[in-house]
């Protein structure tokens, strides 16, 4: 069985996981609308700093992390005065897989806006629906695949993610300690092998579960709207 | 009964309208391309004329003088295009209510159970939209249109794609609508016999105007 260690670091890696997706989602949907339904001149400027933490090494990414929440950071220590410390806490871990899976988060759902025939929404307009409606009625449930998609591999990511966090919150027992950052722990130790094998399995059980979980939810909503083409 | 003089351009396409409707329902013909959608789509404010007015039951919903130009949903002009475009998350009931609970209990004009037994829609209400034909999705489409309660219900052809014996079946129930609503209805049609069956106030639209004079059958 798993040792109280691990059990810790399955613990914080779900509930990182958890609030990074609870967090990512309403910015998540509000960008992807954005750009899946607005055209603006610097749309490709947003485009390319939303698709930038996937392509900058997540090390890089740790640092300005620490530089601009840490204890005397730029942000950070405002926040430090109103009693709120991200850097070396589990609230950090959450921010760096936040900043780290949110493209992961955005394009799915985009492409499930741009998928929803516009017309579907016309027809509610023109039964008296207020923008506000349509979008929360109509829209919405229509883009909840790419909404479902978008959150596991955010969440999947979140339970990944290892170089922003180790740099932003460190390596803490019980407090910042995830599933990865543990693994590399072990690894280290001498005779940490085999816990680090235990987890590398965990690892693969949560991850398959959550893609799991994820196929029957859009599966049973496809048979739903009577094929996956229903609302396109 | 609505009244328009209004001019739309869009690159090279010009349309100018300048209509009043005499009867209860105005038939639109014309070829493809000719600005019958566009025109459609000028009523409802999904696009904005550059110039002109238009008023409904003597309400102006779009005047670029007074700088008047009411949001599609606040218009109360409802829609129904081609395609029935039934919200494929909803079932039939569902879709109907939605558009029932969107008209203030003030505004209706008709029941639900009214106009589920004027289009024969009971058997159908816990059906999902993909279970549905092509004729019953579209019954289902105006009955939604009617549930909210619209001052004018615009129909863009809503019976091509049809086969003859579908359109068979809905002409007698648009007729019903007609007869028992009193609803002011807009019909754009390819199809004479329709507007014919109808007793429709024809005009034509011809490259964005309306060429002939409106005449009534």
């Amino acid at each position: 069985m798993l040792s109280s260690e691990e059990w810790s670091a399955l613990y914080l890696s779900v509930k990182v996981g958890f609030f990074a997706t609870l967090f990512c989602l309403p910015f998540a949907i509000m960008l992807a609308w954005i750009l899946a339904r607005y055209q603006f001149r610097l749309k490709f400027v947003v485009e390319a700093l939303l698709q930038m933490p996937m392509v900058l090494p997540p090390v890089v990414l740790g640092y300005l992390l620490l530089i601009l929440f840490g204890a005397n950071g730029w942000i950070g220590q405002y926040l430090n005065q109103l009693g709120i410390q991200l850097a070396f806490n589990w609230k950090g871990a959450v921010l760096a897989s936040m900043i780290v899976a949110f493209p992961l988060m955005v394009q799915p759902i985009r492409l499930s806006f741009q998928m929803i025939n516009q017309q579907l929404e016309q027809v509610a307009g023109s039964l008296g629906a207020s923008p506000v409606r349509v979008f929360s009625s109509i829209s919405l449930p229509l883009a909840l695949p790419g909404i479902l998609i978008g959150s596991i591999l955010c969440f999947s990511r979140s339970l990944g993610e290892f170089g922003a966090t180790i740099t932003f919150v460190g390596n803490i027992p019980d407090e910042t300690r995830t599933i990865p950052i543990a693994i590399y722990s072990l690894i280290q130790q001498p005779d940490g092998e085999q816990g680090a094998m235990r987890l590398v399995i965990l690892s693969i059980l949560v991850a398959f579960g959550a893609l799991i979980a994820n196929a029957y939810i859009l599966q049973n909503y496809q048979r739903k709207l009577g094929g996956k083409d229903a609302a396109m | 009964m609505l009244q328009c003089d209004f001019q739309f351009q869009y690159a090279e396409f010009n349309l100018k309208v300048k209509l009043q409707m005499q009867k209860q329902l105005l038939g639109i013909m014309g070829a493809s391309g000719s600005g019958k959608s566009t025109f459609l789509k000028n009523i409802t404010g999904l696009l904005q004329p550059q110039q002109g007015s238009i008023l409904l039951n003597q309400q102006c919903v779009f005047d670029d003088q007074k700088k008047i130009n009411l949001p599609m949903h606040k218009r109360r002009i409802a829609l129904v295009f081609q395609n029935a475009w039934l919200f494929p998350h909803m079932n039939v009931k569902q879709n109907l209510k939605y558009a029932e609970n969107l008209c203030p209990d003030q505004n209706k004009k008709f029941s639900f159970d009214q106009i589920v037994d004027l289009l024969q829609l009971k058997p159908l209400l816990q059906r999902a939209s993909y279970q549905l034909s092509g004729g019953e999705a579209q019954r289902i489409s105006i009955g939604r249109a009617l549930l909210s309660s619209p001052d004018l219900l615009l129909l863009d052809e809503p019976l091509t794609g049809l086969d003859y014996k579908l359109k068979d079946q809905i002409l007698p129930f648009l007729n019903s609508v007609k007869l028992e609503t009193q609803l002011p209805m807009i019909y754009v049609t390819h199809h004479a016999d329709e507007l014919a069956y109808l007793n429709a106030q024809v005009v034509y639209m011809d490259q964005g105007s309306i060429t002939e004079i409106p005449k009534t059958h």
